[in-house]
């Protein structure tokens, strides 16, 4: 066994083989997992206890000569910020440093419930704020491919665990591309369902209209399993989606013959140089596989960066008005009650939450309401209307994911407004509420990987796999 | 747009955001960047477009009501288990009322 590069399909086999119990492979992922994290710091903390006893609980079924579940066995990183019963989940804050939640994220439930062994949380940018993990209060994680690099942001640590090989597959979260772009930077599959396709009950909120729970795996197959089995309605999160949940794997035929797909105008014009050179080479390959191309327009998709981060900061400085000194958080000194809470917020947030609560304070404030906030969800409206009229063209749309390969640590600290215009390619997938993912699809001169994102229409997380997984295990 | 000093604490006190002075400065500087970034708003004609507040898909009327059965609640232990300061079953926090 390489321990390091196991696919779910090969564990669900071995278990039924025998070939090793899921409490062997549980330990023998934890050991690698814990004596590797020193190269990338992707793990914050592990759960040694909770996974023994997931694997204990794969092994006794087994034993009753049940069939291993969907994920029988399978070694899983849950991002930081999706709370964890038991488990201490810190959200890559200074202030929820001591926090263990009395309650299961449902995606984790369901997990487990799966026959998932949870090994340990990972890192991220605090709160989710963050395009290169550089903002946990836990310090960077480092690319593994490159370890002086980024891994991207904000579930950097989950990408990098799985690409590392010191996870199978993880959870994520994205709300303006937090997903896709770690995925894309470490080389591995990282996908964004539908807005609403899974429970983000027990997912620590930053922008609640944007917020999704998302996979990451090796592959395609691994990650549209773990996909598979998180998704679908909850009663617990009233945006949880009614809608039926496909077997995606029996949908990874490999025929994508006559697929028509769509290359924004708008977002090849500006493409620079390796990474675009790769994503036209990964055009003509879809070409090849009988897929038919043309050109689309986006036209609101030069407003979208402004309009996502009007938006994400306004939510976000009203969803982390909870993180205050009294329920969950610590506490810094204060004669009075407001003083109180003004010292634990000013000690305990980072440089970058304090500057969308300070963004998000002032769009919201009186006198620019209308001038910022109201007008971007009219812009969000215009950017939800290009995709749907596209979708009425083509039935995906094969974009970029980031404008250029991970960037050394410490390179983009010091400009926010850079930092955040490197999210045009995914903020626009998220402001419409598509399923996207990012694919790798190869490298650049250096060794970096460039991922390609895929989008389709809503609820048609199918059909994106389907592109994905012929594109993967194209012929080359 | 310009944002000035007086409007950095203003939108601080707001936000309950203990301030250092150097962190002041730095944000006047950093949020009248991002602000005219976001001043690009004013360019495209929004005329008769409704707000998107939240991503809809059609679903049934009822969709998200849920059967009115009551569950155990929390717990008045777990619920207190994380807070700094507790006490006779509450949340302490600095006294609120004057005699």
């Amino acid at each position: 066994m390489d321990i390091a590069r196991l696919s779910i399909r090969e564990i669900r086999e071995s278990l039924a083989a025998r070939r090793y119990s899921a409490q062997e492979l549980a330990a023998e992922a934890l050991r690698f997992a814990q004596a590797e994290n020193g190269r990338t710091n992707a793990y914050l903390h592990f759960s040694p206890e909770r996974a023994m006893a997931a694997a204990r609980r794969v092994d006794e079924s087994l034993a009753r000569g049940e069939e291993p579940a969907a994920l029988a066995g399978v070694p899983v990183a849950v991002k930081d910020v999706i709370v964890t019963r038991g488990v201490r989940t810190t959200c890559g804050s200074k202030l929820l440093e001591h926090y263990v939640p009395p309650y299961d994220a449902t995606a984790v439930e369901r997990i487990e419930a799966a026959g998932g062994v949870i090994l340990g949380k990972t890192n991220c940018d605090e709160f989710a704020m963050g395009s290169s993990n550089e903002n946990s209060a836990y310090g960077p994680v480092r690319n593994p491919v490159a370890t002086e690099r980024v891994p991207g942001g904000s579930s950097g640590g989950s990408a990098a665990a799985v690409a590392q090989g010191t996870a199978v597959v993880a959870l994520g979260s994205d709300t303006g591309g937090s997903v896709r772009q770690p995925a894309s930077f470490c080389g591995v599959v990282g996908v964004t369902p539908t807005y609403g396709r899974v429970s983000r009950y027990g997912l620590t909120a930053f922008a609640s209209s944007l917020d999704h729970i998302g996979p990451f795996g090796r592959s395609v197959a691994d990650a549209a399993a773990l996909l598979g089995t998180m998704a679908g309605r909850d009663v617990k999160d009233a945006t949880s989606a009614d809608a039926p949940v496909p077997d995606y794997a029996k949908l990874l035929d490999g025929n994508v013959k006559e697929l028509k797909l769509g290359l924004p105008r708008e977002y090849l014009k500006d493409l620079p140089g390796e990474t675009g050179d790769l994503i036209g080479r990964a055009v003509q390959e879809l070409q090849k596989l009988g897929c038919a191309v043309r050109e689309i327009n986006l036209p609101a998709t030069d407003y979208a960066i402004a309009c996502y981060y009007v938006i994400a900061t306004a939510e976000a400085s009203s969803n982390l008005a909870r993180y205050d000194g009294v329920r969950y958080t610590t506490r810094a000194a204060g004669e009075t009650l407001q003083e109180m809470y003004r010292n634990t917020r000013g000690e305990g947030f980072g440089a970058e939450c304090k500057r969308r609560i300070m963004l998000g304070t002032y769009v919201l404030s009186h006198g620019y309401y209308d001038a910022y906030y109201l007008k971007a969800q009219k812009v969000r409206s215009l950017i939800a209307r290009d995709f749907a009229k596209a979708f009425t063209e083509v039935d995906a749309i094969v974009a970029p994911v980031s404008p250029f390969p991970a960037f050394p640590l410490g390179e983009k600290v010091d400009d926010p407004v850079a930092m955040y215009l490197s999210d045009i390619y995914t903020i626009t997938g998220s402001l419409a509420g598509v399923p996207c993912m990012s694919v790798p699809c190869g490298k650049t001169a250096a060794g970096l990987p460039v991922g390609m994102q895929i989008l389709t229409r809503h609820f048609d997380e199918a059909t994106m796999f389907r592109l994905a997984h012929a594109y993967e295990t194209r012929a080359s | 747009m310009k944002i000035t000093e007086k409007e950095v604490r203003y939108v601080a006190g707001l936000a309950n955001l203990q301030l250092t002075d150097a962190e002041v400065a730095k944000f006047e500087a950093e949020l009248t960047g991002i602000l005219e970034h976001f001043d690009r708003l004013k360019e495209i004609d929004t005329e008769g477009v409704a707000p998107m507040a939240q991503v809809l898909f059609a679903s049934g009327e009822t969709a998200t009501l849920r059967e009115d059965v009551p569950v155990p609640p929390l717990g008045n232990d777990a619920a207190l288990a994380n807070a700094p300061v507790s006490g006779a079953g509450y949340f302490k926090v600095p006294k609120v009322i004057e005699r």
